[in-house]
């Protein structure tokens, strides 16, 4: 049995499968559709059962050299009060857990986000003020009025007139060149996916079938 | 009673992960270490609810005969195959869980998304319209980046990637970094407001 | 003609996806290759941070996608992967997202086998870790309390290369592939600002525009920015038929035809607009 051939097939056909949907939606789509959330589903579990849970929870707990830590049962019972959701007497349960993943998250990123996305970038736009030559004055001064501009945009406890107003505009103005190369570049990005999938066919499973016909080398 | 040791333990884990980063030191070293382990766990039992939930849902969809419960049994059959393959031959390469995630998970991921591309052109071609001059900007910031992308951009004229680099580098990162500090600002006002139970939307829904 | 036109815009959108597929099928099927010139990109800016590091510097590479964008990130993974590789790097793999265990694993080894590198010498993968930026910022503090194990649970002890690695400022750079969330700013966030590693990326082109803040401000080294970025890399790498590159015909031609399409839509709605006002 020629596994990689299986494999190459298997691929090809529930990429078939899934492409007829740009005909119309059929059963061949709903059911490769719903073959990948199952399928995705069970690769999840597992993966956090193999990395995660036996290896940080089930040997922290009961390690292989002997022993039991106590102290590991709270984590357990806490991932199991997020399956209590799934009981309505029980669900009540869930908000301990994820008052804990709430809060750890919030604090984390209350910190994180202020130092890296708001202080460092700051930082750089203030920095990013060239001296060198006329040039690259000009596109650090387009940098900086950008920036300003685009916060002055998004700041509405003050109304849009005047200098504000025309200050504003000119955030919108460079709002829009960001959104456009944005969408310049998700387009690229949709492509890119496509290109990827007709190189598979073309490439990889086109070749198989002279392969299996008994034609060629 | 049942809304308030939620909240001391949303402010609790939120102090220790903020003292944690000013005061690197002991207690809080030890405290911030083991809720971060903790948090591993705890996540992950996020992953078995959706599982779970999703076995539910299907199960459900099958009993009372809804619509396209005829397709229940494929997601419920894909989800057993990939539970039992990897508790039996584990994630090692080679083996069969492995091979199907590669020759049937990853290729059905891929097409999915690839997909995009025809309703990304059809949309374009319909609603993108230069009704206005910034319109028309956008448009032209959005074609240059495409040409600029791609080698054909360079074919046409050499200045083309250098005028899509100096797009992306100074108008494009001063918008970004506008939006991206106004977010920040955003996400520092929220979180307060989740540390100290003034939001508490999260904990709803489980009554 | 402006009846012509106003048809032209109201074309059926499976006409659409038909050309589409033709302007991607067409030049893979004629094989075509376009020279990929690599100006001074942010993929430049990686490379030569990777080309500069010592023999012998670890390396780690965050598998943070899944395979709905492997079209552009597995390019990426093999081609960063193969530039470290042939630095002599101690490249150790990990992942923020379940499926890139597996999908780094296959760059990996793939290329390992091919520029005859050993596991547990010279590379690891040490698998998955749920918890995002949470377990980013413990493995600040200690690699081995999250990864006692790697993906096929190998006790860390176990592993010759990971002796000398003990937290995150063991690693002379870091490296995404990153998707989404987490992925990349998770690590700019907990790895670079907070623990002072340097940090790569390599990311889908939708996110590729936000993540050039972090590149003007010095908290990221370098970027591949999509197919693009990863075709750049391939470049510098001298990766021989490289996917990136092969990618690079097709997404020439599609680009050229969906512009030509918004031009036409555009054309049609003036034409229309104009046929509305005259009356």
């Amino acid at each position: 049995m020629n596994w990689e051939i299986l494999g190459v097939w298997l691929g090809a056909l529930v990429t078939f499968c899934l492409y007829s949907f740009l005909y119309r939606d059929n059963p061949f789509y709903k059911f490769a559709e719903h073959l990948f959330v199952g399928m995705s589903a069970g690769y999840w579990v597992i993966y956090n059962i193999e990395n995660v849970l036996i290896p940080n929870w089930w040997q922290n707990m009961v390690p292989p050299e002997g022993g039991f830590n106590w102290i590991w049962i709270i984590p357990g019972i806490f991932a199991l009060f997020m399956l209590a959701r799934m009981v309505p007497k029980t669900a009540g349960l869930s908000r301990l857990a994820l008052g804990m993943i709430i809060g750890a998250g919030a604090g984390l990123n209350m910190v994180s986000f202020f130092q890296t996305n708001a202080m460092a970038q700051v930082k750089g736009t203030i920095i990013s003020v060239a001296t060198g030559s006329a040039w690259d004055i000009f596109s650090s001064l387009v940098l900086v009025v950008g920036v300003v501009s685009g916060l002055v945009y998004f700041f509405f406890s003050k109304a849009h007139t005047g200098v504000v107003g025309k200050t504003a505009n000119v955030g919108i103005t460079i709002l829009m060149i960001a959104f456009g190369a944005s969408f310049g570049y998700t387009i690229m990005a949709r492509l890119s996916l496509l290109i990827g999938r007709c190189q598979f066919l073309m490439e990889d499973w086109l070749p198989t079938i002279p392969q299996l016909l008994g034609i060629g080398g | 009673m049942r809304l308030i040791i939620p909240l001391v333990i949303t402010f609790t884990a939120g102090m220790i992960m903020i003292l944690n980063y000013f005061v690197p030191h002991q207690p809080f070293r030890l405290l911030g270490d083991n809720l971060q382990e903790w948090f591993l766990i705890v996540a992950s039992g996020a992953i078995f609810l959706g599982a779970a939930n999703l076995m539910h849902v299907h199960f459900r969809k099958i009993r009372l005969k809804l619509k396209n419960w005829k397709y229940s049994p494929v997601t419920i059959i894909g989800f057993l195959v990939m539970f039992v393959l990897g508790l039996i031959y584990g994630v090692v390469e080679g083996k069969p869980f492995d091979f199907l995630f590669l020759n049937m998970v990853a290729p059905m991921g891929a097409t999915m998304f690839s997909l995009l591309a025809f309703f990304v052109a059809s949309a374009a071609f319909r609603a993108f319209r230069a009704s206005n001059w910034r319109a028309t900007l956008l448009l032209t910031s959005a074609f240059l980046v495409m040409l600029g992308q791609v080698p054909i951009g360079a074919m046409i004229w050499d200045k083309i990637p250098l005028a899509k680099v100096w797009l992306m580098s100074i108008p494009n990162t001063a918008g970004q970094r506008a939006v991206m500090i106004g977010a920040a600002m955003g996400v520092v006002a929220t979180s307060l407001r989740i540390i100290f139970g003034i939001e508490r939307s999260y904990l709803g829904g489980a009554d | 003609m402006a009846g012509f036109i106003e048809k032209l815009g109201n074309t059926d959108r499976r006409i659409i996806f038909i050309l589409i597929a033709l302007s991607v099928i067409i030049p893979i099927s004629l094989n075509l290759i376009f020279p990929n010139p690599v100006g001074a990109e942010p993929s430049r800016d990686l490379f030569e941070y990777v080309d500069a590091l010592p023999e012998g510097s670890n390396v780690l590479v965050s598998f943070d996608y899944d395979p709905s964008t492997m079209p552009e990130l597995q390019p990426m993974a093999e081609a960063v992967v193969a530039h470290l590789f042939k630095k002599n790097a101690n490249v150790v793999g990990m992942a923020l997202w379940p499926q890139g265990a597996s999908l780094g694993q296959d760059a990996m080894s793939h290329m390992a086998d091919s520029l005859g590198k050993v596991q547990y010498e010279d590379w690891c993968n040490l698998g998955y870790k749920s918890g995002g930026g949470v377990m980013i910022v413990r493995l600040g503090s200690s690699m081995s309390a999250v990864f006692p194990t790697d993906k096929d649970n190998v006790p860390w002890s176990e592993i010759p290369m990971l002796r000398n690695i003990t937290d995150l400022e063991s690693f002379s750079l870091i490296i995404s592939l990153s998707a989404g969330d987490p992925g990349i700013i998770a690590w700019v966030m907990m790895g670079g600002d907070r623990f002072g590693v340097p940090i790569g990326g390599g990311c889908t082109a939708v996110s590729a525009p936000t993540l050039y803040t972090y590149l003007q401000t010095g908290q990221m080294v370098g970027m591949l920015g999509g197919l693009k970025g990863a075709a750049d890399y391939e470049t510098l790498v001298g990766i021989k038929d490289g996917q990136a590159v092969r990618g690079m015909a097709p997404q020439s031609v599609a680009h050229l035809v969906i512009m030509l399409f918004i031009i036409i839509g555009n054309v049609a709605y003036f034409t229309e607009k104009k046929k509305g006002g005259a009356r």
